[in-house]
């Protein structure tokens, strides 16, 4: 009953979302954007580092990737940009597997560093890619996201200009890959494979022993963080329209502000990411002013969470209340046959 | 024909042997325990029968057929169950949880099948008021439980104790010897390392002891408790 009336709510939620670009100004659908890409990439990020025990301080490698990708595919191949999105986020999950096979060599703090040191391989690796600007980048055609696939209808639906309409276009893929990661993400954390990962991630030697293939498991969730992370990152740049490695391959804005909304908003819950990149959009709109001083701000919040709210707002909250409208546990039956089987007369 | 061999088993670190040219035999639902001193390779076999360790040489059997170069996965998947010396539960995730993920993965039990097999599970081992706590605040005597349980969960043909009497208290021992009894009784196969002795010998059939990780002695409890090797090794007594 909770989960239907939580999925409900959060139906009620996307159907509003998704008419923001119907009623509201552009700038509230740019801004909106990027929050959606943020909660995209916290809650990749989440499912790595939350439910799998992988703190990945890398993942800016695929979302750099990914654009990159979609920029090649798109000025040099000449093909639409949402096909360059689609094999970015594929080419990511190509590089992952390589990746996987050093990385995961490594653990805790020196899989931190050494998922960080790839992502800077490719940063360097990229900036020699001289068809696409080399170290200082390239931006895409202006024509090529205007005659993207769809944005004709768009335009004629919501009568804007051609930029509006591209600004909907990629506002409504933003909003459907959040919506179905979120879904994804619950369906496969309750799934059986879930529960495996969890086991993992609260104990691999545990988990081997009860027939658990620990390897096998975060494997699989670093491939698929790796896809969406990169679809993500495609997708992010049709809109920014401009590509250098040093804007693709940001440590700051990739992955670590997507680390603070995660531990703000409670690290290994579901819920969490959104409550942090809400906190996180709220504290970029008042703060972002006041440059160097903003950082500090964030970076006191998040050592203050640590200390004080170790599972984040959100863990904080569920705890207070009581419990949790959207649980990803297993709850035990009420009744086993023996209980059945005793209250027989 | 017996259900677990091992043949020759040895394994080192570095220069220290840690077991050594280790044999025997565990017959279908016997049940064997294992002693000796701290450091006499107890848990290493244990790890060697598990596959969390790979042997220098020898060959462990399940049922005839050579494991040894199988992962511990598969080792579980065939019917090798096991509890920690030091309790492993999975912290985050509820007792029932626990046992789910091993009935679903080791046990092979299908989705609608694994609730009812985890609460009888529960039930036995007295954990099921427990069901939905976090494995990760239980106290001792439950954490033991539940490695029970747990290595129950995965439906195992030989499963292996390791020290699951260490630091309860007499009244819960009792509790923890039924059990196991009732476990044997259904003819699942035992192979206990444990310190609490009167535990031990009031289960098992057939001891052997362990020195410097070679067999010492092997035959029934009371022969293997009077030999004046082991109480030299063992308990100290002066032969």
């Amino acid at each position: 009953m909770k989960t239907l009336v939580t999925g409900l709510i959060g139906l009620a939620v996307m159907v509003a979302l998704a008419l923001v670009p119907v009623l509201g100004p552009r700038i509230l659908v740019q801004d909106l954007f990027k929050v959606l890409c943020l909660l995209v990439l916290a809650l990749n990020w989440n499912l790595l580092a939350g439910f799998a025990g992988l703190v990945s301080v890398g993942q800016q490698a695929f979302v750099g990737v990914g654009a990159y990708v979609m920029f090649a595919t798109t000025i040099l191949w000449g093909w639409d940009p949402l096909a360059g999105v689609l094999v970015g986020g594929v080419v990511a999950m190509a590089l992952s597997i390589p990746v996987a096979f050093f990385a995961f060599r490594l653990n805790g703090a020196y899989f931190a560093i050494g998922t960080w040191a790839v992502a800077d391989i490719a940063r360097l690796s990229f900036g020699q890619w001289r068809a696409l600007g080399g170290g200082t980048g390239t931006a895409l055609p202006r024509d090529a996201t205007r005659e993207m696939l769809g944005v004709d209808a768009v335009r004629e639906l919501l009568g804007v200009s051609a930029a509006a309409a591209v600004d909907a276009m990629t506002y409504w893929l933003a909003l459907l890959l959040a919506s179905a990661l979120l879904l994804g993400c619950w369906l496969f954390l309750r799934s059986r494979m879930g529960l495996g990962l969890q086991a993992v991630r609260d104990n691999p030697v545990a988990a081997q022993s009860v027939g658990v293939d620990p390897t096998r498991l975060k494997a699989l969730v670093f491939l698929l963080t790796a896809f969406a992370t990169g679809l993500c990152g495609a997708l992010l740049f049709i809109q920014i329209g401009r590509i250098s490695p040093d804007a693709a391959f940001s440590l700051l804005d990739w992955t670590a502000f997507v680390i603070f909304i995660v531990v703000i908003g409670g690290i290994g819950t579901l819920p969490g990411p959104i409550v942090g990149v809400l906190v996180f959009y709220g504290l970029q709109r008042l703060l972002s002013d006041y440059g160097t001083v903003y950082l500090i701000a964030l970076g006191l919040i998040g050592i203050a969470v640590m200390l004080f709210a170790r599972r984040g707002l959100w863990g904080g909250l569920i705890d207070r209340l009581g419990f949790d409208p959207l649980p990803l546990g297993h709850a035990a039956p009420q009744k086993s046959p023996r209980d059945i089987q005793e209250e027989r007369p | 024909m017996a259900i677990l061999s091992l043949q020759g088993v040895s394994k080192s670190f570095g220069a220290l042997k840690v077991t050594d040219n280790v044999s025997f035999d565990l017959a279908a639902g016997e049940a064997l325990g294992i002693i000796g001193p701290n450091g006499a390779g107890k848990s290493t076999l244990f790890n060697l029968i598990t596959g969390n360790l790979r042997p220098d040489g020898g060959k462990v059997l399940l049922h005839g057929r050579d494991i040894t170069q199988e992962t511990p996965m598969q080792r579980c998947a065939s019917g090798i169950g096991r509890s920690f010396q030091i309790p492993q539960p999975f912290g985050h995730l509820s007792v029932y949880e626990n046992l789910l993920v091993a009935a679903r993965f080791g046990g092979g039990v299908s989705a609608t099948e694994a609730p009812s097999l985890c609460m009888d599970i529960l039930h036995r081992t007295g954990l099921a008021a427990l069901a939905d706590r976090k494995a990760g605040a239980l106290p001792l005597l439950n954490r033991k439980r539940l490695e029970l349980a747990r290595a129950l969960a995965t439906r195992p043909r030989v499963i292996l104790l390791d020290e699951i009497a260490g630091g309860l208290t007499d009244a819960e021992c009792v509790d923890l010897i039924a059990t196991i009894r009732a476990i044997h009784a259904e003819g699942t196969a035992i192979i206990w390392i444990e310190h609490v002795l009167h535990a031990l010998t009031s289960v098992v059939t057939r001891l052997i002891a362990l020195n410097f990780g070679q067999v010492l002695m092997s035959g029934t409890p009371d022969e293997v408790m009077a030999a004046p090797q082991v109480q030299e090794i063992y308990l100290g007594i002066e032969a």
